[in-house]
């Protein structure tokens, strides 16, 4: 490897690395504004300048590539002033605004400026001033404190692939905006928030809120979708202020979805706080007990095959397998946590998992998309599939068609007609996914509703198997599912395992006497007589025909744990309290079996986390992969039935209870909405 | 020089026409196909001309899609350069250089008589719709200072004298010949006897 020395220590670099980052290697840190690891290099801040020998100018560590023998310097004299040079020019046309700024205390520009900057300014001219621009509901923009270090159009372009924001101008009238200030049209838009050095581009939702400093900051996971993005949860007091990413190389790298960091507000609004019961048709609060009483007695004097049981979407697996345990106790045998019907082969946990795993992407070289919209099912997904056509500008096809996905795909067909194709090696996109080393198959729950589900999913997985794309290093077949308790609702078994949807029948035709939500508000059902009890934290689409409410936490206010799209467990901490006198979700299980003078199954919580855990397949540890199982693979023959491939519309902004409750992401979907109304225009 | 303002009033479509389409698929055929987006100054350059020397939104638009690259950087090019005009001009564009060597020639009497003849500020059309002025950089005629570029042709070797009368003629829609206003020859000495003695490259 080759050598290089900084500040008189001679250390190794691997080849391509630039100045910066071999600096940071020996140690010696470097201030920088535009530059960023997850971003090209623009080298137009000028603060990560350092003396090179034999240089008479300082250089741009961030823009020079690393060479065998250079001898940098970075505690010199001469960087030193070279750093207030470029720190004072920064500060010239920068507004003193700090006090009321909402970047203060974690701006990078105020951190630098102590550590790097003159103490006072020589800049007597008056300090430009510039427009504030209209980037959407989320991103609050105040561009005088602007310097132009375009992380945020690099962010755009890049990553989030939509080319919407540009700086406009030149020199010292250069402006950051989108085109006709416009709104970001992308799901990643807020991230520019977090990459903003400065306090140009702000929140808006958490516009003068709070400071970072009196922030109670809890390292959770965030349960939107099933990639189960790393966060934290900053609160104050009872309020959770804001969610932000946190750093996973495996899943979600440094960024967060909107819906992620923007749905919490939703935790604040439309919550059930107390038991309620209906009388007369109207809902009136009432006691626990009151409500329990009415439950037990309910559930006592109902035949055991009319009760269903669902689990919703953002549920911890302690709350299902307490759920499951419960139905087992009064030997209920309907449950269901599936929200539409698809198919489900529980056999074998790599056939509803994404055994590539999201960092697999990046080494993909052909993706092929089944049924599947992953910028709207799992957008940081998405992002990395992006990130993958990129670097390589790898072939990506779909059956179905999933819209815009912010990368160029081939539409290889819109039927199973057209899998069938792929599976007989006939078409042109078969010659793409054989010829590829390591490619990744993605079947979304789309697929999975067909009726040709099964075909598509043994044949898919048979292709693969034969053509070695399944083995010890490389798994290509993918399964990708919505919903943040998924995986491990399928693990604890909480569904019909014979693919009859016996369930859903019975819900269609009105055939249960007692439904029993827990914080379950997706499922297309239409009431007539049935008795429903919700449990669950948010006043949405169930809680309004429920006959008993039984309030619990959200996802921020128990401890729980969430296996997401790749089977990785993961825990989510309790970030906060929940309102009122709600009850965490497997207590009530336990004191409605009190109520029925049963036993409970679970005395305490670590009780229920063990054998949460127990029941996990192919478990190894906390935030780490299951363990393959690719040996006892079975292939049955089914028949085919020749369908088209829809990809389900997903309304985004809105698609749990948490989100619809929060008027920041109604204000989103509106932005949408308005956006898409012009270009049809309706 | 801020950052150029686009006007409020916009056409609501724009599209080459047939001579300037051919002009637009001849400078299309000079890139490479996957480089198409080079097109993107001589295109505007193109739109700028057809449209009465200023470039309307629907414009940009209209080029993204014909490169088929974001709105957001055709709009960056455009407000980069100075050459594009981003709102209208008048039927002559008068735009005086107040670089150095002009200004040292006296250029703020140019400025002085635009702001006199045309309109106060710069970039404003003039009452009756004929002129629009503004200040730009150098434009490359130096000897001849102080300049002015009018449209396409550059009046130079100006002076408080005879500037009153050059713009007067553009206000009347009569424009007077462009060139030297000393009589030079391009840039030769004043007074200069090369073509009369016959002595050419002295």
């Amino acid at each position: 490897m080759p050598k290089i020395t900084v500040n008189n220590k001679e250390i190794e670099f691997e080849n391509g690395m630039t100045v910066l980052q071999a600096c940071e290697l020996a140690g010696a840190e470097i201030p920088r504004f535009c530059y960023h690891e997850r971003l090209s290099i623009a080298g137009n801040c000028r603060m990560c300048l350092v003396e090179m020998e034999k240089s008479s100018k300082p250089i741009a560590s961030c823009a020079m590539p690393a060479t065998e023998g250079m001898k940098i310097k970075t505690n010199t004299e001469k960087v030193e002033k070279a750093r207030k040079g470029v720190m004072e020019f920064l500060l010239a046309n920068h507004p003193l605004d700090c006090p009321v700024c909402d970047q203060g205390g974690e701006c990078d520009l105020q951190d630098q400026s102590l550590y790097y900057g003159f103490d006072k300014s020589r800049f007597k001219e008056n300090k430009r001033k510039v427009k504030d621009k209209y980037m959407g509901p989320l991103i609050k923009t105040i561009m005088t404190r602007c310097i132009h270090c375009t992380r945020c159009v690099r962010f755009a372009t890049e990553v989030a692939g939509v080319t919407e924001i540009g700086a406009i101008g030149r020199g010292e009238n250069m402006e950051i905006t989108t085109f006709l200030e416009k709104s970001m049209e992308s799901e990643l838009s807020a991230n520019v928030i977090d990459l903003c050095p400065v306090g140009a581009l702000t929140s808006k939702p958490y516009a003068f809120e709070a400071r970072p400093w009196e922030l109670k900051k809890t390292e959770t996971i965030d349960v939107m979708d099933a990639v189960g993005s790393n966060i934290r949860v900053d609160t104050y007091g009872w309020e959770v202020k804001r969610v932000l990413p946190r750093l996973n190389e495996e899943i979600n790298e440094e960024w967060i979805s909107d819906k992620t960091r923007y749905a919490c507000d939703g935790l604040l609004k439309q919550r059930i706080d107390k038991p309620f019961k209906r009388e007369n048709g109207k809902l009136i609060e009432c006691s626990w007990d009151e409500a329990l009483n009415i439950v037990g007695s309910k559930i006592k004097e109902t035949d055991k095959n009319q009760i269903g049981f669902h689990a919703g979407d953002m549920l911890s697996m302690e709350t299902i397998n307490s759920l499951k345990e419960f139905a087992k106790k009064l030997s209920i045998p309907n449950y269901e946590f599936r929200e539409k019907p698809f198919y489900l082969n529980s056999d074998n946990k790599m056939n509803y998992i994404f055994n590539s795993s999201i960092k697999g992407i990046e080494e993909s070289d052909c993706i092929v998309l089944i049924g599947t919209n992953p910028r709207h099912e799992a957008t940081m997904l998405n992002a990395r599939i992006r990130k993958a056509f990129v670097a390589k500008k790898i072939p990506i096809i779909s059956f179905g068609d999933p819209g815009d996905l912010t990368y160029d795909y081939t539409n290889a067909g819109n039927s199973t007609e057209d899998i069938k194709k792929l599976l007989n090696k006939e078409n042109e996109s078969s010659k793409i996914l054989l010829n590829s080393k390591k490619p990744i198959v993605i079947i979304g729950e789309s697929a999975l509703e067909l009726e040709s589900a099964k075909f598509i999913l043994q044949g898919i997985k048979k292709l693969l198997k034969e053509n070695n794309f399944i083995n010890d290093n490389w798994n290509a077949f993918n399964v990708l599912l919505q919903n943040a308790s998924s995986v491990g609702a399928i693990d604890l078994g909480f569904f019909e395992k014979d693919n009859s949807f016996n369930f859903f029948n019975k819900l269609k035709n009105n055939k249960f006497k007692i439904l029993y939500f827990v914080g379950s508000d997706n499922l297309d059902f239409v009431k007539s007589n049935e008795f429903i009890i919700y449990q669950g934290s948010h006043g949405d689409r169930m809680a309004q025909i429920a006959d008993v409410i039984l309030p619990s936490p959200a996802y921020t206010e128990q401890n729980g744990l969430f296996i997401n799209l790749e089977g990785r467990l993961q825990k989510s901490n309790k970030s906060t309290y929940p309102p009122g006198s709600s009850k965490e979700d497997w207590k009530i299980f336990n004191l409605i079996l009190n109520n029925l003078k049963e036993d409970e199954k679970f005395k305490n919580f670590v009780e229920l986390r063990t054998d949460t855990i127990s029941k996990i397949k192919n478990h190894t540890d906390f935030d780490l992969l299951p363990k393959k199982t690719i040996q006892d693979l079975k292939f049955e023959t089914v028949s085919f039935i020749n369908e088209p491939i829809y990809v389900n519309e997903i309304d985004y902004y809105f698609s749990n209870s948490i989100a619809r409750s929060s008027k920041t992401m109604s204000d989103c979907r509106a932005a949408r909405s308005k956006k898409l109304n012009k270009i049809t225009g309706s | 020089m801020s950052v150029k303002k686009v006007h409020d009033k916009q056409p609501d479509t724009f599209e080459f026409t047939k001579e300037n389409l051919v002009l637009a698929e001849n400078i299309l055929n000079k890139y490479p196909k996957e480089r198409k987006k080079s097109a993107v100054m001589p295109l505007l350059y193109l739109a700028q001309n057809q449209n009465d020397n200023w470039i309307p939104l629907a414009a940009l638009k209209y080029i993204g899609k014909f490169l088929s690259m974001p709105y957001i950087n055709v709009y960056e090019i455009a407000t980069f350069y100075s050459m594009y005009n981003l709102s209208p001009v008048g039927k002559y564009f008068v735009q005086v250089c107040t670089t150095t060597p002009c200004l040292l020639r006296g250029a703020n009497e140019i400025v002085k008589a635009c702001q006199k003849k045309i309109s106060k500020n710069e970039n404003t059309i003039s009452e009756n719709g004929m002129c629009s002025w503004t200040e730009v950089e150098c434009l490359g005629a130096c000897v001849n200072a102080p300049m002015m570029q009018v449209n396409r042709d550059y009046y130079e070797d100006l002076s408080k004298n005879n500037i009153e009368k050059i713009l007067d003629s553009f206000m009347q829609d009569d424009p007077i010949k462009p060139g030297s206003f000393r009589n030079r020859k391009s840039s030769a000495p004043e007074n200069s006897k090369i073509n009369g003695n016959g002595i050419n490259n002295a």
